[in-house]
């Protein structure tokens, strides 16, 4: 990635609501973590779609390698075992 | 890399969009494709930003507090489907500054809508009936796009563009019912706004250079004459129940195709106005140009004052 010679890139996640996770909206460039803060309010949140906010350096950020997908993923993909739906469970048996 | 890596490469991207699978910013995509998104996407957050003169225009003299209120809002959800966009262009390796330094020296273009000028009021409801109506029917199926941060900002830009079109009609339908003097405004609002408006499809199909690809791509999901269409369709009977007169003579319902049948365009205008010559376009860049100049030292004085903090932190 290229180097504005601006402000910072920070990546925004907002909290919709109280019980929710913080969930990522998108980035933006501020001087600093307050003004990230004030601009991600303004761009991200002006009809009520959040009241909590998260700024995080873009640069900050590791992201795993889409070439490693399949290494990474594919073995989650091959233990059926691991959901209840594998297993057989008698007629007559409830609460389970 | 070597030639075959890259048809390989190449053959599983199409697959992926053929699935409808989304392209993410790390993903592997083809040069050509990278390029197109990023001119699209800093144009059209050009288009947003540049979108905001003609209106602001209007902002110290709306008729009343609830109609500047809304003018207010209306103009600051512009500035920011610009910053959704300028950050899509960016996860695709784009240079913000860079972008926006090709819309100042006129490399980069941005939506020819905004080099008409806003001569009365009643350009306000224009501008949100006609101007964002199109918008949205342009945007609507962008939401769509394979590549996903351009599709998820379209998301949220929907959302927010049908409140613009809304207050705009409302502009209009009052002044369309007011007083003979506002009834004329109205119209002529409608005049001047109407061709330039059914021009932000773009050029016919036969004559759009990158539709064909655009297609392939899933970038772009229908061509522009089927959007104009479905532009004209829907707003030439809104226009007759506020008793307004679109202008064009050859404007007739066809019953055979279900649509309306409309005069041809005056290309020559378009492309008049794309290269430049339009009523405003030296007047929008130039803004722009002075906004950045009139701004830069507040980003630098910013910018001085975090490193001033970071260094007093790490000491």
């Amino acid at each position: 990635m290229s180097e504005s010679k601006g402000w910072p890139l920070w990546e925004v996640f907002v909290r919709s609501k109280q019980g929710l996770n913080h969930k990522h909206v998108g980035s933006l460039r501020a001087s600093d973590a307050t003004m990230a803060i004030k601009n991600a309010r303004d761009v991200y949140t002006r009809r009520a779609e959040g009241i909590s906010i998260w700024v995080v350096p873009s640069n900050n950020i590791t992201a795993s390698d889409p070439s490693e997908e399949d290494s990474l993923f594919e073995p989650s993909q091959t233990k059926v075992y691991r959901h209840p739906t594998f297993y057989d469970v008698p007629d007559g048996i409830s609460h389970m | 890399m070597k030639d075959q890596d890259i048809s390989k490469l190449e053959a599983i991207f199409q697959q992926k969009i053929d699935d409808d699978i989304k392209i993410e910013p790390n993903d592997w995509m083809p040069d050509a494709y990278r390029k197109t998104l990023i001119r699209q996407i800093s144009q059209h957050a050009h288009s947003e930003v540049v979108g905001m003169l003609p209106e602001g225009n209007w902002i110290t003299r709306a008729p009343n507090l609830r109609r500047k209120a809304v003018l207010l809002a209306k103009v600051q959800d512009e500035a920011g489907h610009g910053l959704y966009l300028y950050s899509a262009a960016e996860t695709l390796g784009a240079d913000r500054e860079k972008t926006i330094d090709d819309l100042h020296s006129g490399k980069a273009k941005y939506s020819s809508i905004f080099n008409y000028p806003t001569l009365t009021w009643a350009d306000m409801g224009a501008i949100g009936w006609l101007v964002d109506g199109a918008a949205i029917m342009n945007q609507v199926p962008l939401c769509r796009c394979s590549y996903g941060p351009y599709a998820r900002a379209m998301i949220r830009v929907c959302k927010e563009e049908s409140f613009h079109q809304r207050q705009g009609f409302e502009v209009i339908n009052k002044l369309a019912n007011g007083t003979v003097e506002q009834k004329e405004m109205a119209q002529d609002a409608l005049n001047r706004f109407w061709w330039p408006a059914l021009m932000m499809f773009g050029p016919n199909d036969d004559d759009s250079s990158h539709t064909e690809q655009s297609m392939r791509w899933k970038i772009k999901r229908n061509t522009n004459d089927e959007l104009r269409q479905m532009f004209v369709d829907v707003t030439a009977p809104q226009a007759e129940s506020i008793g307004l007169t679109v202008p064009d003579p050859l404007l007739k319902w066809n019953e055979a195709k279900e649509g309306y049948d409309f005069g041809p365009i005056d290309w020559d205008e378009f492309w008049q106005v794309v290269g430049g010559n339009g009523p405003c376009n030296k007047e929008r860049v130039d803004a722009r140009r002075k906004a950045k100049e009139d701004g830069k030292w507040v980003v630098e004085a910013a910018m001085a004052f975090a490193n001033k903090r970071n260094a007093k932190k790490t000491a």
